[in-house]
């Protein structure tokens, strides 16, 4: 009981990035019909907006203390931070401490903007073409982009601590009354699972009870119509490819304490969260997100030191295997619509 | 000639004197000048062009004739590595036996894969041929380490029995041989300032790439060729006049994964080790974009194509800062510094960013390929001769 849960727990927090990516993805299939390759590379560049910030609030200036010397006898430097400098030593170190949740605030204009320009500059031209181009280029951009960061920030992992408060782990099993030392889960994932919830259920929210919502809604099921009715649809539409990619730049931000962004890490999300998608059904939200903690489940499952041990390399290769079988059973997917990408 | 028509045994005869006047014609600069480290003479890099040559022709068959874009092909060119590899561990250093059990393999287990990935269309096969790929590669670096020796890559050792040959000679491994002629050979012809290198193992992929060449354009002429492009035209046509068109896309979908292990195969005779990084999916991406660029559907294109991106590759990743300043050392030191600071972001490392752009490039603006570019160029200087020679003979212009 206690081994199970435990693995659902583990599951979480890969099954919440797969879900937001995949919730991306949908979105962006479902509304302009467009296959995005690039949308692993968001996830990336939403990792490396919270290194960005950490990296722009250490920045310091030096100066020299006179009264203090290093080993070798020199004047000792002294390395201030600008933060702490402006808001005082202890407002400044909680700001640099609580770098990744400020990058929340940081990324969302930065993705948004990335989103639009990447609509409106290219995607646009892309409505009309088959699949195939619209896969290959977003394939290129995926590339381009991958290797601007990689130019930027070096090809290596970066190390992006979460604040202290959630840095360690604590008990969970104890909690719910189970024996102690047998569930200990990082608090850090618990806020990402917290945190990915709330993101799912604010697009969900956004999409149900808003008029904006509706008339994508209504974009989505029958595009000439609205169309029609005298809405600018493919406005509203470039917003909601704008919304996908800060979805993704969110799920990358919260997730670089878990992971340290490297600048692939983008292409190997990106995969699992194609076949994420596939497997919820495309087009179908739900689905992306149902599929996505499923399938980060079944993963962790498979990583168990027994299923391993029966068979070998099980977790390397389950979400594959759990695709082939629902494509070659249920050819929609778990909740996939009639009439989406059906040629 | 061979049961092709004049225009394509022409064609075919022209691949063929490229394809044996490739070491003069691709070391066009004198040994000593500037220019030298624009050649692309020396054997290595010539085996590269003809065995990425095969691997695009074949999946020029399957992509460029059906329209199925696989995401995965790389998964066979991998496969046809170990394969071979194996061969030479286990039975002999003749590299006959090792090219056959590549495509074998490849062939066998691209029939699983197409098998399976076939049943859906469009994005889904892809995204299933994406998920074998990447199954194949994962596993290729975990489970399978005894088959695949994960990281470090299969290579040869002194204790491989080699059964039909020799396990070692005088202590080291035994050379990569067909029937005794050794891959590494080459003759080396000096003209002048010129140095010419004629290489054994380039010869042997040479032979072998003109006989895919000659069975690609045969399958492309054939009335299964034919069906293979009712696939892409309209499938539910095809199969309204009663036609199954699952046999000719699974068959399709083979022959282009024996291709891909033939590149394998070939790759192990020249080099003798498989890494796992062979079957990882930018590898699937980079043999799309080399059909794609050269023209998808178009006999010659994705040799062109495989020959212009190793090239560029080799170029790119060669040039450094101290080149460029070499280059620039006529301008004015500023001028210099400022091109160089502009264009070190696209060289060296940074040669996958220069192909990202191409990549996306080529997808905009010219996605029929270097193909359709000669088309556009060859239609430009058409239209002027019509115009050239009088009004009448150019087409009538529409009623507006």
């Amino acid at each position: 009981m206690d081994a199970i849960l435990l693995q659902i727990l583990n599951g979480l927090d890969k099954g919440s990035a797969y879900a937001l990516i995949a919730l991306g993805l949908t979105l962006i299939f479902g509304t302009l019909g467009v296959v995005n390759f690039a949308h692993g590379a968001l996830f990336m560049i939403g990792a490396f907006c919270a290194v960005m910030l950490s990296r722009l609030l250490s920045l310091s200036y030096t100066t020299i203390d006179p009264d203090r010397t290093d080993f070798l006898g020199n004047p000792l430097k002294v390395e201030t931070p600008y933060v702490e400098a402006w808001f005082g030593p202890e407002t400044g170190a909680a700001i640099i401490d609580w770098s990744v949740p400020l990058a929340i605030l940081f990324s969302i204009p930065i993705m948004a903007v990335i989103g639009l320009v990447m609509e409106r500059g290219l995607i646009k031209y892309f409505y009309k073409r088959p699949h195939a181009d619209q896969i290959l280029v977003t394939f290129g951009l995926a590339i381009v982009l991958q290797e601007i960061i990689k130019y930027f920030f070096g090809a290596n992992p970066i190390p992006t601590p979460a604040p202290d408060v959630f840095a360690g782990s604590f008990d969970f099993g104890a909690m719910i009354g189970m024996d102690p030392n047998v569930i200990i889960y990082p608090y850090w994932r618990i806020v990402y699972f917290l945190f990915a919830a709330v993101i799912i259920g604010g697009v969900f929210a956004f999409l149900q009870y808003t008029t904006f919502g509706m008339v994508v809604r209504a974009g989505m099921a029958d595009r000439q119509t609205v169309g029609l009715l005298g809405i600018n649809i493919d406005k509203r539409f470039t917003v909601m490819f704008a919304l996908a990619a800060v979805v993704a730049g969110l799920a990358g931000v919260m997730y670089a304490p878990i992971n340290s962004p490297n600048y692939h890490m983008g292409m190997d999300f990106l995969v699992l969260s194609f076949v994420v998608v596939v497997v919820g059904g495309m087009g179908s939200l739900p689905g992306a997100v149902l599929a996505g903690f499923v399938l980060g489940i079944l993963e962790s499952f498979a990583s168990m030191a027994q299923v391993v041990s029966l068979l070998p390399g099980i977790n390397q290769i389950i979400i594959y295997l759990v695709a082939i079988v629902i494509l070659l059973t249920r050819p929609r997917g778990l909740m996939g619509r009639k009439g989406v990408m059906e040629s | 000639m061979l049961g092709l028509n004049k225009k394509d045994s022409s064609l075919f005869l022209l691949v063929l004197l490229l394809v044996i006047f490739a070491p003069f014609l691709l070391n066009p600069f004198p040994e000593n000048s500037e220019l030298a480290q624009f050649n692309a003479g020396y054997p290595d890099l010539m085996q590269r062009f003809l065995i990425f040559g095969i691997f695009a022709i074949g999946f020029n068959i399957l992509f460029g004739l059906t329209g199925y874009l696989s995401f995965g092909h790389a998964a066979f060119l991998g496969v046809g590595s170990y394969a071979g590899v194996w061969m030479m561990k286990l039975l002999t250093m003749n590299v006959l036996p090792a090219i056959i059990i590549s495509v074998i393999f490849a062939g066998l287990f691209s029939l699983l894969v197409g098998y399976i990935s076939l049943r859906r269309s469009g994005i889904y096969f892809s995204i299933l041929t994406l998920a074998f790929a990447q199954m194949s590669f994962s596993l290729a670096y975990s489970v399978l380490t005894p088959i695949t020796a994960g990281e470090t890559g299969l290579q040869l050792a002194l204790d491989d029995p080699r059964i039909l040959g020799v396990s070692q000679v005088d202590g080291t491994i035994p050379l990569a041989h067909f029937f005794g002629l050794n891959m590494r050979e080459s003759y080396e012809l000096a003209m002048g300032g010129w140095l010419f290198t004629f290489n054994a193992g380039y010869y042997l992929c040479a032979v072998i790439m003109m006989i895919a060449f000659y069975v690609a354009i045969r399958i492309f002429r054939s009335p299964f060729g034919m069906m293979l492009r009712a696939v892409k035209s309209n499938q539910q046509r095809m199969n309204f006049t009663g036609l199954n068109s699952r046999p000719y896309t699974l068959a399709a979908f083979v022959i282009s994964g024996m291709y891909a292990g033939l590149a394998g195969g070939l790759m192990v005779a020249m080099d003798p080790l498989a890494g796992a990084e062979r079957m990882q999916w930018t590898a699937s991406g980079e043999v799309v974009l080399m059909t794609i660029l050269g023209g998808a559907g178009t006999l010659i294109g994705p040799v062109l194509g495989a020959g212009f991106i190793k090239y560029l590759e080799n170029i790119f990743s060669k040039i450094n800062d101290n080149i460029l300043y070499e280059w620039f050392s006529a301008l004015p030191t500023a001028v210099a510094d400022v091109l160089v600071f502009v264009i070190h972001p696209f060289i060296g490392k940074g040669w996958h960013l220069t192909l990202g752009i191409m990549f996306m490039l080529i997808v905009i603006f010219l996605p029929g390929g270097i193909m359709e570019g000669f088309q556009r160029i060859g239609k430009m200087f058409s239209r002027k001769k019509k115009t050239a020679t009088g009004p009448s003979g150019a087409a009538p212009a529409p009623a507006e």
